[in-house]
């Protein structure tokens, strides 16, 4: 890794104020994505803003309309142990990477990454969740905007991911054998107003969500509303691990898991 | 009743203290007072003609001390390899340069090709990135058979094309094995891939070089299976350093698997830097630098045929293998495919007529050498899967079939040219079936079928040839080295031993199992025994360890040097005990006279020894020190028989391995539950190659599974509990202890059962799949089904 300063400011507008003092500042959540890249002299930022000091931006609570919050410098670990308001989000939550993993990332580093295949867009993008940040609220279908994109500015921090609690949710996911990320993972919930399918892993445009299950699901909500349902593998991420085509038939038997899991 | 201490006993290994309580002195843990370090800049392109290298920048960088590029190797000798194979016309292999630092041209990416010297790591590694290296990339040179092809781009611009060797095995049996195959029953055919590894030790490797100006000693701390090989090497044929001036230290290694055997680059490099730039020059490899340096395994393309008759009995095999050998000829790498693979071809059969045919190729990857089992793998592998397909096209039970065709008489002389002295191939396989629960599969077939799963159960049977022996035959087959062993065992004044050794240990216990022979032999406690290894300063000339070898070879000299011990302490008991040397007896730590109750204690004679007041001094020198090399008759032959019970998904294509069972004959066992271990680590890396690893490159010679990101390795959840028995034991007749090696079996006797056991599965299924490639994942699993 090249040098650089290290800061850890302890509330968002002095997070804010650090990274607006220099274009080479990086904001570093649980690191889990940004200290390998360091270490692999991918990137030189000059400046590292850690948020993991930022009590505001710690810890699970319920909302005053139910919903779940989550900190944007929350751990997975965390959210494993207290989301039980939203189991769902408590188990994708307890499985993502290894504990090491799950004690150093944090909610808004992976969705401020948007790794093709990190579980959590699934989660926020399947729950509809609304990304809070230290300027606005961003809902999640606005959010996610291919891989490794996102609707965030330079500089922004995300401070809160609010999740509304759905009647039934699951998620399941088929991991790559090496990494152990998803090779595909499939969030399904289902609200008041219908159901929501959104899959991480499979797309070249990263997470997205899968339509046409969500149209047979609100109506049918059960594995069976998805039979004869499939994807095309033309856009699908196509590598050593699976082809496209591969990877498309798995997002329809996931979704049909996730189903029957949730149902 | 289990043994307390000595042969035969589950002693905790003593090792495991220091290396789970963070107390280990690994070869990154040495830091020399003024010690530089290196950073090797290594080519990112597979294939291209050096244009320049400007290193001006560089040199003019922080803490820089020297920087290096091929010009400063002119005049030094290249890496060496230490084995020439002849090819089926009476030709020598093609052996091209393979030099310290790139010369000319880069071959695979990682070939080192300039080196930084610097005060901190961090320093090289800033420097390095300011070398300019201007490298006009020509085609890559990737797969073996378009390699082969006339007009093929050129690895090596001298040599006559990217053939390496044409071998055939044994040559003057090809036109009867053609007229065999003319006249079988049945013929059953497979083409396979055996796919590349990387052996991945947990430990990388390092390398400290030191140059003492006073004395101009050399020295080298490395991680490395055999220290002695390195310094013979390094210094006769790259370094020209003599052996007297040269010191290799192999301290504690973090596995090996083959891939520590070999002499690399860097390690001639830090002992060469640490003499130019009069400063220790240490390098410590990063895991991606592992990927695309450190030798990798297997990578064979094979077609092999079965023949048989109207009985079912094997008449003939004959194969054809591709084998990679990477851009260069690492240290052993031509007799992986040849003598340590051609040779067990007949496996645990009576086949009157074999023919090995193996093509070695050059191509622009990292060369390909032994990795854990290393030849014998590749031939159980092709030669269990075709049995097994054999038996579905016959529709005979695949047990029977290989029951069938076992070989029960001993001493067995294979057509392939070894002589098996052991094995009783029946009583392994009935204990597999025993252990196995066969009569219970069938309950437990249609309970996952309710689940929706398939279930497949594979057999298969294994050879082995460990201890690679004599040698003065293996210098016939062309191996540039003795493969003897040895040991001295210096008895101090008050009792204890220090059994110096040859072998390594890496992992495997010797410092345990070693004391406890010697114990065992005196009648004293295990801790009375110290076992030292490693050090070419402290160690008398060995071979260091691989192949199985050690307890079979190493542990044979050992004996002898221990016997000669016993002979010399007797006569001083005799004079002692002013009896006949004939009448003394050795037993439980003290040497009486027969048929009286006279007797001496170990610690008085060993006393006597040092201190030699009341000593034969006349006949016998004083103290007690003795010297053994031992050279094995033969190879020893452990065998076995294993079954994997799976499950797949047939929506995913997911393997589960549900059981796996391992019925091994080592001959006589030292320690049980090393031996366990053992066996447990082999089938680990051997169901990783069966269905997770797989070392990959794209067209352009890029490797794509060069992180654990993509190069899946086995982890403990992959994995189901073994179930392992040694309780067959056929000892081994040429070798004092009667042991024979377990270090590689589970690697060599676990793919095909994996392999075997989804096929099974998959037809179960109604689906006609009658193979797919290693490693059996998902996707490979479903495609075949769906494909």
């Amino acid at each position: 890794m090249y040098n650089f300063d290290v800061v850890k400011p302890t509330r968002i507008a002095d997070a804010v104020k650090e990274l607006s003092d220099s274009t080479e500042s990086q904001p570093l959540g649980g690191g889990q994505t940004l200290i390998p890249t360091l270490k692999q002299r991918l990137a030189s930022p000059d400046k590292l803003v850690s948020l993991s000091a930022i009590d505001e931006m710690r810890g699970v609570c319920t909302g005053e309309d139910g919903s779940i919050c989550v900190g944007g410098a929350t751990n997975h670990a965390t959210v494993a142990a207290e989301a039980g308001g939203y189991p769902a989000l408590a188990a994708t939550a307890a499985h993502i990477g290894d504990p090491a993993v799950r004690n150093r990332g944090t909610i808004g580093g992976s969705l401020a990454n948007n790794d093709p295949s990190a579980c959590y867009p699934a989660a926020a993008l399947g729950s509809g969740a609304t990304i809070k940040t230290n300027a606005r609220e961003i809902a999640a279908d606005d959010y996610f905007q291919g891989m490794f994109a996102t609707a965030l500015d330079e500089g922004e921090i995300i401070t809160e991911v609010r999740f509304p609690v759905p009647d039934k949710a699951n998620y399941q996911k088929f991991v790559q054998p090496a990494s152990r990320f998803a090779l595909v993972g499939v969030f399904v919930a289902k609200y008041a107003d219908g159901v929501r399918v959104a899959i991480t892993g499979a797309s070249n445009d990263g997470v997205f969500r899968w339509t046409e299950a969500e149209a047979a699901l609100s109506s049918n909500f059960s594995a069976d509303a998805i039979v004869g349902l499939s994807l095309s593998g033309d856009n699908m991420i196509s590598d050593l691990h699976g082809t496209g085509d591969y990877r498309a038939h798995l997002c329809a038997v996931m979704t049909k898991r996730a189903v029957t899991a949730a149902a | 009743m289990p043994k307390d201490g000595g042969i035969g006993a589950s002693s905790k290994r003593r090792e495991d203290v220091r290396f789970l309580t963070g107390a280990g002195n690994y070869t990154d843990d040495i830091n020399i007072r003024g010690q530089a370090y290196v950073h090797f800049l290594r080519s990112d392109i597979a294939h291209g003609t050096i244009k320049s290298i400007d290193t001006a920048a560089a040199a003019r960088m922080p803490g820089v001390v020297r920087v290096f590029t091929g010009a400063d190797f002119e005049g030094v000798g290249g890496m060496p390899c230490g084995w020439q194979v002849t090819d089926r016309h009476g030709q020598p292999m093609q052996e091209p340069a393979h030099p310290i630092l790139a010369q000319g041209k880069v071959r695979h990416v990682g070939e080192p090709v300039a080196a930084v010297v610097a005060d901190t790591a961090e320093q090289a590694r800033d420097a390095a990135e300011a070398i300019v290296l201007d490298i006009d990339e020509l085609p890559a040179v990737v797969d073996m058979k378009a390699a082969l092809e006339s007009g093929a781009t050129k690895v090596h611009d001298d040599l006559n094309d990217n053939l390496c060797y044409d071998w055939g095995f044994v040559e003057e049996n090809k036109d009867a094995v053609n007229k065999a195959f003319e006249d079988a029953a049945h013929v059953t055919s497979l083409e396979l891939v055996n796919n590349r590894l990387v052996a991945n030790p947990m430990e990388p490797r390092v390398a400290v070089g030191d140059y003492a100006k006073g004395t101009d000693d050399s020295t080298l701390y490395t991680t490395s299976q055999n220290p002695h090989v390195i310094r013979l090497l390094m210094g006769a044929f790259v370094l020209g350093i003599p052996e007297h001036k040269l010191r290799v230290v192999a301290p504690d290694v973090g596995g090996g698997f083959g891939t520590k055997i070999f002499h690399y680059q860097e390690e001639a490099f830090c002992t060469f830097a640490a003499k130019a730039c009069n400063r220790p020059v240490k390098w410590t490899s990063s895991r991606t630098e592992a990927f695309i340096s450190d030798a990798h395994g297997r990578d064979h393309v094979t077609k092999i045929e079965l023949a048989l008759d109207a009985d079912n009995n094997f008449t003939a095999i004959r194969t054809e293998t591709h084998a990679n050998m990477g851009a260069y000829l690492s240290t052993f790498a031509p007799s992986i495919p040849t003598w340590l693979h051609g040779t067990l071809m007949a496996g645990n059969y009576k086949t009157p007529l074999i023919y090995v045919n193996v093509k070695a190729v050059f191509t622009n990857t990292v060369p390909v050498d032994a990795y854990r089992g290393a030849g014998r793998p590749e031939a159980t592998f092709q030669l269990e899967r075709v049995v097994d397909k054999a038996a579905r096209e016959l529709g005979v039970d695949p047990i029977a079939l290989r029951r069938q065709n076992f070989i029960t008489e001993f001493p067995y002389a294979t057509p392939v040219a070894v002589e098996y002295d052991t094995g009783d191939y029946h009583g392994t396989m009935d204990k597999l079936e025993e252990m196995g629960d066969f009569a219970g599969f069938a309950a437990r077939r249609s309970e996952s079928e309710k689940n929706g799963k398939l279930r497949g159960l594979g057999v298969n049977c294994y050879i082995e040839a460990c201890g690679i022996a004599p040698s003065n035959l293996v210098g016939q087959l062309g191996a540039r080295a003795g493969l003897y062993e040895s040991a001295t065992v210096r008895v101090n004044a008050t009792g204890g031993l220090v059994v110096m050794t040859g072998s390594h240990s890496h992992g495997q216990g010797h410092e345990t199992s070693f004391a406890q022979v010697v114990a065992e032999m005196i009648g004293i406690d295990e801790n009375m025994v110290e076992i030292v290894h490693g050090d070419t300063a402290n160690t008398p000339m060995g071979m260091g360890t691989y192949g199985s070898r050690s307890i079979a070879v190493g542990g044979s000299a050992m004996v002898r040097a221990t016997e000669k011990i016993i002979n010399k302490a007797k006569k001083i008991a005799s004079h002692l005990l002013e009896a006949s040397e004939a009448d003394i007896e050795l037993k439980d730590g003290a040497f009486s006279v027969a048929g009286t109750d006279k007797s001496v204690a170990w610690g008085d004679v060993t006393l006597a020894a040092y201190v030699p007041h009341n000593y034969p001094l006349e006949d016998i020198e004083p103290g007690l020190e003795e010297t053994a090399f031992y050279d094995p008759a033969n190879f020893t032959y452990p065998s076995g028989a294993y079954a994997c019970e799976v499950e797949v998904d047939p929506d995913t294509g997911k393997v589960t391995i549900e059981r796996f069972a391992a019925a091994d004959d080592f001959g006589n066992i030292i320690n049980p539950m090393i031996v366990t271990g053992q066996v447990h680590g082999g089938i680990a890396q051997g169901i990783g190659q069966a269905l997770l690893e797989n070392c990959a490159y794209d067209e352009n010679g890029q490797l794509l599974s060069a992180s654990y990101m993509d190069y899946a390795m086995p982890r403990a959840d992959d994995l189901p509990m073994f179930a392992v028995d040694h309780s067959s034991q056929t000892p081994c007749t040429h070798n004092p202890l009667g042991v024979k090696g377990c270090g590689e079996a589970g690697a060599i006797g676990s793919p095909p059962a994996v392999v075997n056991a989804v096929v099974d599965a998959l037809q179960s299924a109604g689906t006609d799949v009658t193979h797919i490639d290693m490693p059996l994942s998902p996707d490979r699993v479903w495609e075949a089904m769906n494909g």
